[in-house]
């Protein structure tokens, strides 16, 4: 892989005013295995594609609750995740016994922001290699907010990331406008079936591979579904085809791909299409 | 840029040989990449706008805002890096907090202006941090000081405005600015002018969708800083429109 | 905003520069305000400067806190136009006895805490249960450090539709009730609202308030720190206004009749 001479420190700035460090930190996002959030008016949803290193090993834990009101799901780092996963807890949980009620999730997700900020500006820090998907419920209804190694925070309608997420994201925005009357349960197989179509043609959900679905909304804490539960929602999935190989092509979001600017590292042909989530900009 | 590559633009606490500091200048790159965003003082207002550009259809409308409120009668609006815009709000709202923890009473915006100036300079002065790679303008109005507003660069430097501009197409929303009489303008012209930029100087070829945000703070909304108050916005929203449907009619011809 | 979550303004690296970190009052931190600890400490053993009793009553939709005007220093009635009762936001409202400056102090953190709202933008409002609740920690904590708030403080309020009245104080004590009364008003107003409370019928708005104005005249008459001025706050789930100042119509004639001193 090409190395430029900007791309070896977070406090150093290219020509171009990009932070090549922290991009590189949004890389690694999308090595970890896929995961959806996604709403309705009363409910925020989580699903999460839990995958095993080998044989051997157990499924990598990938929803992680904070709060009775509040969980995430991550792709990337996990140690970053708990680390991160930390925060949120002990901030929920000195908010409660302060005002003795839930964190507004908007303010919460900002200061976790700021947290993450002063690691992409800092020569002793690197940024957080995790992205998140918070799915929270407060007075102000359901949310989704997807949280990145930039620190850049945007409350969404629903939201993909991870490995090959750009096939979920078109199903999500395909179907976007449905969601917000959807019935809970119908809103968890939308979820599901936003990730199903991010598994590559050939592969099912395989022995090494399983789902993890959470849910938090109007009088339901947050909650991550039992094997029972969940089986009973990937039995009610309806099979879904092979992806139109013109998928890739469909609305995919504009953003400044590898341009001709020169600092810009050479890279192995990403596993995703390069997606805004992978820009800093905005 | 003839000194890229020389080995003397790695650090922001190294000068070139003819006097750069330049990795502040390429932290003011990354400012320059951003959505536009106008700040206008009018006669008894400020006015501030920003083309939001919408990267995703998946975001809410509120998603990735750039103009927040700092106290009641102070608002801020941010180009480039959002994170780093966001600390930077952030440490303005301490410094609110702090001055009137202190004095009990709003911090006069000259005063905020001068500390958040020196906060986002001290970042200019050493190796271990990078120089912040966002631009603040900030805007107030009160009855004794009437409207005001500062626009701080990544540098640390700052300077009272009657209009400025940041952003992407800062060069022509500038040039926009100038032809106008901005000292004795009107709420109602501030507003429309505000918008009309915005929808004239965005860029339908190169980025495809884009939310005004406005947030005005002045006398005709009770001297507070108030984000997308609705007559105003939509009243910015139809100049904006306007203007559009005329350079396009220009083009036309 | 306070800076107790992050610390925004932290050095740049270990015992680094702090940006911006230049201002603070001179002595703020430094090691010259830091006194000698070779002697004991004296503690605050009594408030100061005083406001005597507050009353607050849960009506039909809505609380209702009364406080007179008056803040006393010692016996002495030295600040005779103080508004005792306030609105923190539209739907919280409280009213402070004991030691006004401590109060006073709480209160700008609390007004601090409005404007942070404000700032959001994003709807969210302090709430009675919430101030009741931080209060609460606030109060216990500083006693604990046997540095307390001599406070007495009464938070009403509307949350969720549903009325809230609760009573904090310097050692962090609290309960909630529909009737409560800080002070001489423990003694004197109480029994006077709990007789209407008791019959277990609904009170309405009006009745609420002339039960407190008929509470406040009662304790001008027995109460040697009360003054005759008083001021209202009321909480409904629409508003929270303040009425008042009220004076109370005395009626002295009742001096004549006591004799043989």
């Amino acid at each position: 892989m090409f190395r430029n001479q900007y791309d070896s420190d977070v406090t150093v700035w290219s020509p171009q005013g990009r932070l090549h460090q922290v991009e590189y930190a949004m890389e690694a996002v999308k090595l970890g295995s896929a995961t959806v959030g996604l709403k309705n008016k009363d409910y925020a949803v989580l699903v999460a594609l839990k995958r095993a290193s080998s044989e051997l090993a157990s499924y990598q834990k990938k929803i992680i609750p904070i709060d009775d009101h509040l969980g995430i799901s991550i792709a990337g780092i996990t140690a970053d995740a708990r680390l991160l996963s930390r925060y949120l807890r002990s901030e929920c949980l000195n908010y409660k016994y302060s005002y003795d009620t839930a964190y507004p999730v908007p303010r919460l997700i900002m200061n976790l922001g700021n947290k993450m900020q002063v690691t992409t500006q800092r020569y002793d820090r690197r940024p957080y290699g995790v992205g998140l998907l918070v799915a929270g419920y407060d007075d102000q209804g359901p949310h989704i907010y997807q949280v990145v190694p930039s620190a850049n925070y945007y409350n969404c309608k629903a939201m993909s990331i991870g490995s090959r997420s750009q096939s979920a994201r078109t199903y999500l925005e395909r179907h976007l406008k449905e969601f917000k009357n959807r019935t809970k349960d119908e809103l968890i197989i939308d979820g599901i079936k936003a990730l199903k179509s991010s598994l590559p043609n050939d592969e099912s959900l395989s022995s090494l591979m399983e789902i993890s679905i959470a849910v938090v909304g109007k009088d339901q804490p947050f909650k991550i579904l039992d094997d029972e539960e969940t089986k009973q929602y990937l039995d009610r999935t309806p099979p879904v085809g092979p992806q139109p190989s013109s998928a890739a092509a469909a609305p995919a979001v504009p953003g400044p791909g590898p341009g001709p600017e020169e600092d810009y590292p050479e890279r192995d042909p990403p596993a995703d299409p390069a997606v805004d989530v992978g820009t800093m900009e905005h | 840029m003839s000194s890229i590559g020389t080995g003397y633009d790695l650090s922001a606490s190294q000068f070139s040989p003819d006097g750069k500091v330049f990795q502040v200048n390429y932290a003011a790159k990354a400012v320059e990449k951003s959505g536009t965003v106008v700040g206008i003082r009018g006669k008894d207002c400020v006015v501030l706008a920003v083309e939001k550009i919408i990267t995703s259809p998946l975001y809410e409308e509120n998603a990735a805002s750039r103009i927040y409120t700092v106290d009641k009668n102070i608002g801020l609006v941010l180009s480039g890096l959002l994170a780093d815009g966001i600390k930077l709000l952030s440490i303005a709202r301490e410094e609110a907090t702090n001055y009137r923890m202190q004095f009990d009473r709003t911090i006069p915006l000259k005063i905020l202006n001068e500390r958040l100036s020196a906060y986002i300079h001290a970042y200019t002065l050493y190796s271990a941090v990078r120089p912040f790679g966002a631009a603040v303008i900030l805007a107030s109005w009160d009855e004794v000081n009437g409207a005001q507003l500062y626009k701080i660069e990544p540098s640390g430097s700052s300077f009272g405005y009657f209009g400025c501009a940041s952003g992407k197409a800062k060069q022509q929303a500038k040039t926009e600015l100038e032809k106008l009489d901005l000292k004795n303008m009107s709420t109602e012209e501030v507003v429309k002018n505000a918008g009309r930029i915005i929808y004239q100087v965005h860029d339908e070829l190169k980025d495809k969708e884009f939310k005004l945000e406005l947030s005005m703070v002045g006398k005709e909304v009770d001297g507070l800083h108030r984000i997308e108050p609705s007559i105003w916005y939509e009243m910015a929203i139809e100049a904006g429109n306007a203007a559009k449907k005329e350079d396009d009619s220009d083009n036309e011809v | 905003m306070l800076p107790f979550n992050n610390g925004f303004a932290s050095p740049l690296w270990h015992n680094g520069p702090i940006p911006g970190g230049l201002y603070n009052f001179p002595g703020h931190n430094g090691p010259a305000s830091q006194p000698k600890k070779d002697y004991g400490v004296q503690r605050a053993s009594q408030p100061i400067t005083t406001g005597t009793s507050v009353v607050g009553l849960k009506f039909d939709g809505g609380v209702v806190i009364a406080a007179d005007n008056l803040v006393s220093y010692g016996s002495m009635a030295r600040f005779q136009d103080v508004q005792r009762v306030f609105n923190i936001n539209n739907k919280t409202v409280v009213g402070a006895g004991g030691d006004f400056a401590d109060f006073q102090c709480i209160k700008r953190y609390i007004d601090q805490k409005i404007i942070d709202d404000m700032c959001y933008a994003d709807e969210y409002e302090m709430k009675p249960k919430s101030l009741y609740n931080w209060l609460t920690r606030i109060l216990y904590t500083k006693r604990s450090k046997f540095e307390p708030l001599w406070v007495d403080i009464v938070v009403g309020g509307v949350e969720d539709g549903v009325p809230f009245l609760g009573h904090v104080d310097l050692r962090g004590r609290s309960y909630q009730d529909d009737v409560i009364a800080t002070g001489f008003g423990k003694h004197l107003a109480l029994p006077l609202l709990r007789e209407r409370t008791e019959t277990g019928k609904p009170i309405g708005r009006d009745e609420a308030i002339a039960l407190v104005k008929k509470c406040m005249e009662v304790l001008f008459y027995r109460d040697c720190r009360a003054s005759p001025n008083f001021t209202i706050s009321v909480c409904t789930k629409e508003k929270a206004e303040i009425l008042g100042p009220f004076k109370v119509s005395q009626n002295w004639e009742l001096a004549k009749s006591v004799e043989g001193y």
